[in-house]
């Protein structure tokens, strides 16, 4: 690309051939107003704000939509310039209500600030203003039509980057309204970024509405915990309260966007029922306590049942958005005790690779990769639902790439797919397998014996040809798997037939998990088979056995094996019938006080330190953003207290970051075990009782999410077979 | 989305007739494959055409499947436009240019006639269904401004006297098209 040099407000510049004067002038921090530019959208040119003077030109232009050119003197603050950009900011005025007091935006409105920059005191203009009727978006989005300027970046949003289509500009002139021109609901489950983007209070939240004045607030960074990729967010909070959950901007992860998951689940903090105090159930009734006994009872009942068993009838379940350091130490407590079972993976039914140890995050190669992608292989799942963000990036990849997929069920794609393949559930790797036989034809030379008798007699179509093809012809093609693959009875099977695919056609692989910190609970060792970064350990009861054989005690952690396991049914009567059940949860809403006998507080997410990896083995850590309520404690805190009450030794930890740094010595001196099967597994049939799906709906994920009220009121929500009253009964 | 007055069961075919569905065709076949918004005018045109000059919501929505646009898509070329009316019209459409050129040689006045004349206001129908008056933008007529359009005739300089000739024509017009009837 070749390069011209500029000049904007005496400053010398070399910029790319193409690029408009904004983009330049935002490069070199020079401020330029504009209302409906935005970098991660077309060029609309339709505010006008951002016009600038080109000495070249007779009349200020748009920076937005104007080219630069070699040798081009730009003023952003000549006469010219600023005379054009006052007179724009008195017609959007003209309609504009002045009712800034009780508007959301008030205080970090782009309108509001470039009024005080740009806008006369007085009005010129008598005439009556117009008045535009509300749109009723659902429950996340709340409207103020009046106050729209008509920038179209909620429109363009839809348009390019989410690829559905619900609001629009409907009339002409003075009657244009943006909007669904019929009644409609906003369904997509990235529909709040129109709140970010929105430059005034036309579209704001409607579950922080009215809750908080911008400058009130304070801000927290954190991380996301419901998908697997760990968006950056910051917390807005006051006086202790979160008051709502915005993007932090991170190129590499999440862009500038969120999932509404994301950004609405704190309400669960706020205004879920929580657990405030420790409490033992006493001949059926809950009692409250304090700390010590509370914790002195769970650890008599612990060693009590241990003892007996030794280790055996005792069972831990950690949940899946535990953080590094709570799984680190809770399976550090379990094993310094004696007993081995413990799992996080309450959503798998394959445990073939259970005795390889090892850790790999699910990427091999960076999340932003995706969006380059000449080719992009999708593998089951169910990737807009389960992780909204990077379907995005496949969206964009498919501008100029092609996005396939074999995929038992009907999926709901925001782009379009060149090759879909819908085998039977239960034949997904053999579908698959037919990829890998057209795959080992097309690259002889690169295959072994082993991989030849593996595919002996397995016969592929065209479409498995044409897919090979795409991957091997991509300049840089991937296959991924979904989520659903980890849940399938042959996962392993599947993993390694994308490992050797990827392999012979030169493709990146990798696999979505579950929860947010899926990679992060293997490191920590929360698993039956090993202990911290493929640390040996004495092999132990996976969270199938324990949900489904049903043991005499169990620890659950940050988790509701009821309702999020694979086995919800069986989970719940084990648990009912079980003699013990210690329980560390921030809610006491749910079965979780039917069937267990104490609770412990713990501190909600935003609420307490820790680290997450994202499923590019990325390490995240945070701080809490505010204090957990109540008596509720860290995680962190409450296991170490609880293995120094159960005589395990190494539990002195001043501080989460302390862990950590722990951690990741251990990280750095361990091998870097790679897990690899020595011999190709099996293939056979899947049964398809095991196969049938059994996914966890958007708003269904964990706990948290579960108990967002404005998350649950959607109809996303609703659209799932596991229904909201099976946690509140 | 969920299109709340959305209803599945109505296909573009059956609301017009096969040969109208043929002339939608040629117009998509005039455009590349991977450009589906092009034929959404002509597409509403003639299902205006068939429906007694005007579209309703759920045949917008049956354009919008049948060129496999998204809804919202079509609704905003359909409010755009003044060529397409969203309400059931008069026989006869009045339609007054009310833009610069039109408006600078007296199409206001042009407007308070014709207000006057069928005591309906702009974008009203009267009451025997007769006359509807349209306020639209720019026709190309500048030339002959102030000017209006009727039933797909421009009348251009326009005077008092000229436009109550042309209701008069309008309204000897329809009493031979009442034995139609």
């Amino acid at each position: 690309m070749g390069k011209v040099n500029i000049e904007i407000d005496g400053k010398q510049l070399t910029a790319d051939v193409g690029s408009m004067i904004i983009e330049v002038a935002d490069e070199a921090d020079i401020y330029i107003p504009r209302f409906c530019y935005h970098k991660k959208l077309s060029v609309a040119a339709n505010c006008r704000m951002c016009m600038v003077d080109v000495s070249s030109l007779p009349k200020a232009v748009p920076a937005c939509a104007t080219p630069v050119a070699d040798g081009m003197v730009i003023q952003t603050q000549s006469d010219r310039a600023i005379d054009a950009q006052k007179s724009v900011m008195e017609f959007l005025l003209i309609n504009h209500p002045l009712d800034c007091p009780v508007c959301d935006q008030g205080g970090e409105c782009e309108l509001q600030d470039l009024s005080v920059g740009y806008g006369e005191d007085v009005s010129r203009y008598v005439e009556g203003k117009r008045v535009v009727k509300d749109k009723n978006l659902g429950p996340l989005i709340s409207t103020d039509m009046t106050r729209c300027i008509h920038c179209t970046r909620c429109v363009r949003f839809g348009q390019e980057v989410v690829g559905i289509r619900e609001l629009g500009a409907t009339g002409r002139g003075e009657h244009i309204e943006i909007g669904t021109y019929i009644e409609s609901t906003m369904d997509s489950e990235v529909s709040a970024n129109i709140i970010d983007l929105c430059p005034v209070g036309a579209l704001t939240a409607k579950p922080s509405r009215y809750k908080a004045r911008a400058w009130e607030l304070r801000e927290s960074p954190s991380i996301a915990p419901h998908d697997c990729l760990g968006s950056n967010v910051n917390i807005h909070h006051r006086r202790g309260e979160i008051i709502r959950v915005v993007p932090r901007e991170n190129e590499s992860i999440n862009e500038v966007w969120l999932s509404d998951r994301d950004r609405f689940s704190y309400q669960a903090l706020t205004e879920g029922k929580r657990l405030l105090k420790p409490k033992i159930k006493k001949n059926g009734t809950w009692q409250e306590t304090d700390w010590q006994t509370a914790l002195n009872f769970a650890v008599a009942e612990m060693k009590r049942i241990i003892g007996v068993s030794k280790g055996e009838e005792f069972g831990t379940i950690v949940g899946n958005n535990s953080t590094l350091e709570e799984s680190f130490l809770i399976q550090k407590l379990i094993r310094g005790t004696g007993c081995n079972n413990i799992d996080f993976r309450t959503r798998r039914r394959d445990f073939s690779k259970d005795q390889y140890s090892g850790v790999r995050a699910g990427f091999n190669f960076p999340l932003q990769d995706l969006d380059t992608m000449d080719a992009t292989l999708l593998i089951a799942g169910d990737i807009r639902h389960e992780q909204p963000l990077a379907a995005l990036r496949v969206r964009k990849s498919t501008g100029f790439g092609r996005a396939m997929a074999i995929n038992p069920f009907d999926g709901e794609y925001n782009f379009r797919l060149y090759q879909e393949i819908q085998p039977e559930p239960h034949l997904l790797a053999q579908e698959f397998a037919c990829v890998l036989a057209a795959a080992a034809q097309k690259q002889p030379d690169k295959i072994n014996a082993e991989i030849k008798d593996w595919i002996e007699g397995i016969t592929f179509t065209e479409q498995h040809a044409i897919i090979v093809d795409e991957l091997i012809n991509g300049e840089q093609s991937c296959i991924l798997m979904g989520v659903y693959v980890q849940e399938h009875p042959q996962a392993e099977v599947v993993n390694w037939i994308a490992e050797q695919v990827a392999r012979l056609t030169d493709s990146k692989w990798g696999y979505m998990t579950q929860g947010c910190n899926a990679a992060g609970n293997k490191m920590a060792g929360a698993v039956p088979n090993q202990s911290e970064f493929g640390g040996r350990a004495t092999p132990g009861k996976n969270a199938k056995q324990m949900l489904t054989e049903g043991l005499k005690g169990y620890l659950i952690h940050n988790c509701e094996p009821d309702v999020e396991s694979l086995w919800a049914d069986q989970a719940l009567a084990n648990l009912q019938n079980a003699e013990c059940v210690i329980a560390l949860t921030s809610y006491e809403d749910g079965r979780v006080s039917d069937y267990s006998t104490v609770m412990l507080p713990i501190a909600g997410s935003y609420e307490t330190s820790g680290t997450y990896v994202n499923v590019e083995g990325r390490w995240q850590s945070f701080s809490a953003a505010v204090p957990a309520p109540g008596e509720s404690r860290p995680a962190w805190k409450v296991l170490r207290v609880l293995g120094n009450l159960l005589d395990t030794s190494g539990f002195d930890y001043e501080s989460s970051v302390q862990i950590r740094d722990e951690l990741k010595e251990k990280q750095e001196n361990s091998r870097d075990k790679k897990e690899s099967r020595k011999t190709p597994p099996e293939l056979h049939a899947a049964s398809e009782e095991e196969t049938k799906r059994d996914s966890l709906g958007l708003y269904m994920v964990d706990p948290m999410v579960r108990r967002a009220n404005a998350l649950q009121q959607t109809s996303k929500a609703s659209t799932h077979p596991i229904s909201i009253s099976r946690v509140t009964t | 989305m969920t299109d709340l007055s959305y209803d599945k069961s109505l296909h573009l075919k059956e609301l017009i007739p096969q040969s109208e569905i043929d002339e939608i065709d040629c117009w998509i076949k005039k455009y590349p494959n991977d450009r589906k918004r092009p034929p959404i005018m002509p597409a509403l045109k003639v299902v205006q055409e068939n429906n007694g000059n005007y579209l309703t919501t759920e045949m917008m929505q049956a354009v919008a499947e049948y060129l496999d646009v998204p809804h919202v898509a079509v609704y905003e070329v359909a409010t755009f436009y003044s060529m397409f009316n969203l309400d059931k019209m008069g026989r006869h459409v009045l339609s007054v240019c009310t833009n610069l050129s039109c408006s600078l040689r007296g199409a206001d006045k042009v407007v308070e006639h014709l207000q006057n004349r069928l005591n309906i206001k702009l974008g009203e129908t009267t009451k025997d269904g007769l006359f509807s008056i349209k306020e639209v933008e720019c026709m190309a007529a500048c030339g002959g401004a102030p000017m209006l359009e009727v039933d797909k005739i421009y009348h251009e300089n326009l005077t008092e006297e000229k436009i109550d000739q042309i209701l008069s024509e309008m309204a000897a017009k329809d009493l031979p098209t009442q034995e139609d009837k």
